[in-house]
């Protein structure tokens, strides 16, 4: 870790905000009828578990998750991202009607939403798309709002905010480094 | 003109010379070999010290593709190759167009060479009629109008009785026949050597047995009729064997290779590289080690260049649609002089394949700085290093696989006739 | 991570491990697409593929077709009626004529071996794949068998690959061999001497048989070649009836192999040649799962060289 990091979240920190939000959806969305999570890969996938098992113990009920993997939908493909290699996308259950909460970790420029955006609706017609996310950083470059936020935090565009995950893929920590 | 040569290592295996000594021609003659010569009046002076004066080389296995094929060379651009490289003298493949089998093609080859050539061009004329494979040529008033030999090289002679028919015609009149031997069957679609490379590759692979059969026939043929013959470009160990098995037992064979042969295997292929596509193809290492122990033990007589050239639009293809050949006359000498430097060859003996065994196979009157003979001379400087690039070649076309290279090794002056036609920088 | 630098593909032989493992990886990713409803993602949008066919093959070139439209790219297929070969236009002009519409990729099938590597040498800025040529390579053949093998295997490493058929003219030999020794396997080559390339054990971990039996037996994989009469001629063998009994597969000679061994052909089979009907329908023929597995490994190849700039 550099030096000149700085823990914004800890683990309880990022519980409490899951918790949070997982009210927070229950309450928009009247309970998790037709109610579906798809996180996007990597750390979007991992908290969308997170996110699930916090609504299973409110509501009692098991929520499917899906994972989607935006490499082909980048919209900066002639750089240095075709390189990339191309992570699998899951999405075991018909999106088709359902309300569908979008996760990801850090919602920055809104590109990777916009090209998760796409891709969920290749897979069918949702009847909404909600943006769940951990940290909203600003600088967004498109007409993108997160419906749910873990932690607002001002950034500078020199800054990089990370979330960290543990060996059981369970968030530990949000970081900032300068 | 007269000449003074001064200082140079003389080296003529002709007459068993080899020392510091100068050179004294006039009027085209050799006039005295000795020590602190004077410059005969009005003689210009050759500064030789440093380097080697050896009987003006003669590359017996040239393509001047003139007539008929300018666009790749003519007898101007290819004599100045020749001489550029050290030659005085070459003969002429007859796959021009039209080949070369009649008085009036052989008498145009002589009388330009003459007038706008930098050196000597003997024709070679066509075995067969158009070299078509059918009839024989009319090999009396080829040798009449100045061909030194006959061969339908590019093509063998597929008929093995037209074959023993052009050697016993041909030694009936007194002219060599240079067989091209291959056997075409093997050859089949082949484009390069048949081995590990051409399976790696993908390329069709011509068998090193097909040169072997065929030079093995051409033995036989000669042996049968008692006539000489000269199987040009020898490749394979195979060949090398099969030759000094004949010569051994007396037959009268001789034969040559080309730089290329001790030079590239056909690792030289690899990228498809069209300037390494040649017939017969490189061959393998064992090739290369035999052709080396032939021409130290006497089995190969000489070194010609089959000097071929190609036009771009020739070679700059796929591989397959690439045209056979490479340019070679700038290029032989430091390269033949490699095979001083790795102790296959003394220098006289490399001087003798290069200069004294062409003259005696053809029975031209060179070859030899005896006194009274006719001076063609080399002046070769060993130590001169050049690249070779588009530009530093003579010749029209650039199809060689050295390009880029550096060579060591380069004529420093080429005198033909007591003229110096050639001075390097 | 793992990273592909190249731009082009045109041999197995010009990859590392990690580049073939990448491009399995990346096709095994890209399967996912094939299932969907939408087949179709936007990745290569404003792409522009020229698939330029010098020998006729419906199915390779279909198969990038669809490879290059479900990643979004403009497909244009250019079906030259001679090659060079028959004095028309060379390739070189073809090529700079092509270039001047500006084509991202181009895929290349050609008789001549070697031809991409001279295509590639004159299009410094358009990728180049190889769908085959002469008898040097066929990269995507290669791929799709090897992630074939990885379906059923979980793995390559250590499998044992029987090839049977007619390996000098073979670029899906070729390929296979090449692919195949960097990840691991080891290779058994059979067919008649006239049909096995000189040095061919060479070319990677490659044990030549003296019988299709040696090669099959305990093999995890067998492998059958297309015999075409018109490639062989009449010197290699007296005809296909005799071929057959000596290296055809049939049900008893499969017996040999593993009990859980695949059957692979890279198609199109001459039934009852180098293979019997009951073993190319039978429970081990990955015939049709090749065919799948095809779009998936060309999309990946397209997408990984489509990633442009280069180190």
């Amino acid at each position: 870790m550099s030096a000149e990091s700085t823990v914004i979240l800890d683990m309880a920190g990022i519980r409490r905000a899951l918790t949070r939000i997982a009210h927070e959806v229950l309450e928009k969305n009247k309970g998790v009828d037709n109610l579906v999570l798809v996180g996007i890969r990597t750390g979007g996938v991992h908290l969308a578990r997170e996110l699930a098992a916090r609504l299973e113990e409110i509501e009692g009920a098991k929520l499917p998750v899906g994972e989607v993997d935006i490499t082909l939908y980048r919209d900066d493909i002639k750089g240095h991202s075709a390189h990339l290699p191309v992570g699998k996308t899951d999405i075991p259950f018909s999106v088709e009607g359902k309300k569908v909460v979008l996760v990801d970790d850090v919602l920055f420029t809104g590109r990777t939403i916009r090209a998760a955006l796409d891709a969920i609706m290749d897979h069918g017609r949702p009847a909404c798309i909600q943006l769940a996310v951990l940290v909203d950083r600003g600088h967004r470059e498109l007409p993108i709002r997160a419906d749910f936020v873990g932690r607002n935090v001002p950034t500078s565009l020199k800054e990089n905010i990370s979330v960290k995950f543990d060996a059981n893929y369970a968030p530990a920590e949000v970081v900032l480094e300068k | 003109m007269n000449l003074l040569i001064k200082g140079g290592r003389v080296i003529d295996p002709s007459q068993g010379l080899d020392r510091v000594a100068d050179i004294v021609v006039e009027n085209g003659l050799v006039k005295e070999i000795g020590s602190g010569l004077a410059a005969p009046a009005g003689a210009e002076t050759v500064d030789a010290s440093g380097k080697y004066v050896v009987p003006g080389l003669i590359d017996m296995h040239v393509h001047l593709r003139d007539p008929g094929l300018e666009y790749k060379e003519d007898i101007v651009s290819g004599t100045r190759a020749a001489v550029a490289g050290g030659f005085t003298s070459v003969c002429c493949m007859p796959n021009t167009k039209p080949v070369i089998d009649s008085k009036a093609i052989a008498t145009y080859i002589t009388t330009k060479a003459k007038a706008e050539g930098f050196c000597n061009v003997f024709p070679v004329g066509a075995i067969t009629q158009g070299m078509g494979g059918e009839r024989l040529s009319e090999m009396g008033e080829l040798k009449e109008s100045g061909c030194v030999a006959v061969s339908d090289d590019g093509r063998p002679v597929k008929s093995a009785e037209l074959m023993r028919r052009a050697l016993q015609y041909a030694a009936g009149i007194g002219i060599l026949v240079i067989s091209h031997a291959e056997e075409l069957d093997l050859v089949g679609e082949g484009t390069m050597n048949e081995g590990f490379t051409s399976t790696e590759l993908g390329l069709k692979g011509i068998p090193r047995v097909a040169e072997d059969i065929a030079t093995a026939r051409e033995i036989m043929l000669a042996e049968y009729t008692g006539s000489p013959v000269h199987i040009a470009h020898v490749s394979t160990a195979g060949s090398v064997r099969i030759i000094r098995d004949a010569k051994a037992r007396g037959v009268r064979v001789t034969c040559e290779t080309a730089p290329h042969y001790f030079t590239l295997t056909d690792d030289a292929v690899r990228g498809y590289n069209t300037n390494a596509k040649m017939n017969p193809p490189l061959r393998e290492a064992d090739d290369v080690a035999a052709i080396k122990a032939g021409l130290a033990d006497g089995t190969i007589d000489c070194i010609a260049t089959d000097h071929a050239p190609h036009h771009i639009d020739e070679k700059d293809l796929e591989f397959n649609e690439a045209m056979n050949g490479i340019v070679g006359l700038e290029t032989s000498l430091p390269l033949s002089l490699g095979l001083v430097a790795d102790g296959t060859l003394t220098l006289p003996a490399l001087v003798e394949k290069m200069a004294c065994r062409p003259a005696a196979i053809l029975g031209l009157d060179r070859g030899t700085l005896k006194t009274g003979s006719i001076a063609d001379i080399t002046v070769v400087d060993p130590g001169r290093e050049w690249q070779v690039t588009a530009e530093s070649l003579a010749s029209k076309s650039k199809n060689s696989p050295w390009l880029d290279e550096t060579m060591r090794g380069a004529a420093a002056c080429t005198i033909v006739g007591g003229k110096v036609v050639y001075q390097g920088r | 991570m793992k990273s592909f630098k190249h731009k082009d593909i045109i041999a197995l032989r010009d990859l590392t491990k990690e580049e073939i493992e990448l491009l399995i990886e990346t096709a095994e990713g890209m399967r996912e697409i094939n299932s969907r409803d939408i087949k179709k993602v936007p990745t290569l949008r404003g792409k522009t593929i020229i698939n330029l066919f010098y020998e006729s093959s419906t199915r390779t070139r279909t198969s990038f077709e669809i490879a290059g439209k479900r990643l979004s790219a403009d497909t244009v297929n250019i079906t030259p009626s001679s090659s060079s070969a028959t004095k028309g236009e060379t390739l070189s002009d073809t090529a700079l004529n092509l270039l001047a519409m500006k084509p991202d990729i181009i895929v290349m099938r050609h008789a001549v071996s070697g031809s991409h590597y001279y295509l590639a040498g004159k299009l410094p800025n358009c990728s180049i794949i190889n769908a085959g040529d002469g008898a040097h390579e066929h990269p995507s053949q290669g791929l799709l068998d090897m992630l074939t093998m990885k379906d059923r295997f979980g793995r390559l490493d250590g499998l044992k690959v029987a090839i049977v058929g007619d390996i000098t003219h073979s670029r899906v030999a070729r390929s296979n061999i090449q692919g195949l020794t960097k990840m691991g396997s080891s290779i058994y080559l059979a067919g008649p001497p006239t049909m096995m390339p000189p040095g061919v054990e060479r070319l990677g971990n490659v044990t030549v048989c003296g019988t299709m039996k040696e090669a099959i037996q305990d093999a995890d994989v067998v492998m059958m070649l297309r015999i075409q009469q018109e490639r062989q001629g009449k010197t290699l063998m007296p005809n296909t009836r005799e071929y057959s009994r000596y290296f055809g597969l049939n049900p008893d000679n499969l017996k040999l192999a593993k009990p859980d061994a695949i059957v692979m052909h890279p198609g199109p089979i001459n039934r009852g040649v180098e293979m019997s009907s009951y073993v190319v329908d039978g429970d081990q023929s990955r015939v049709l799962k090749q065919v799948e597995n095809g779009v998936a490994v060309r999309m990946a190849m397209l997408y990984h060289v489509a990633g442009g700039e280069l180190e």
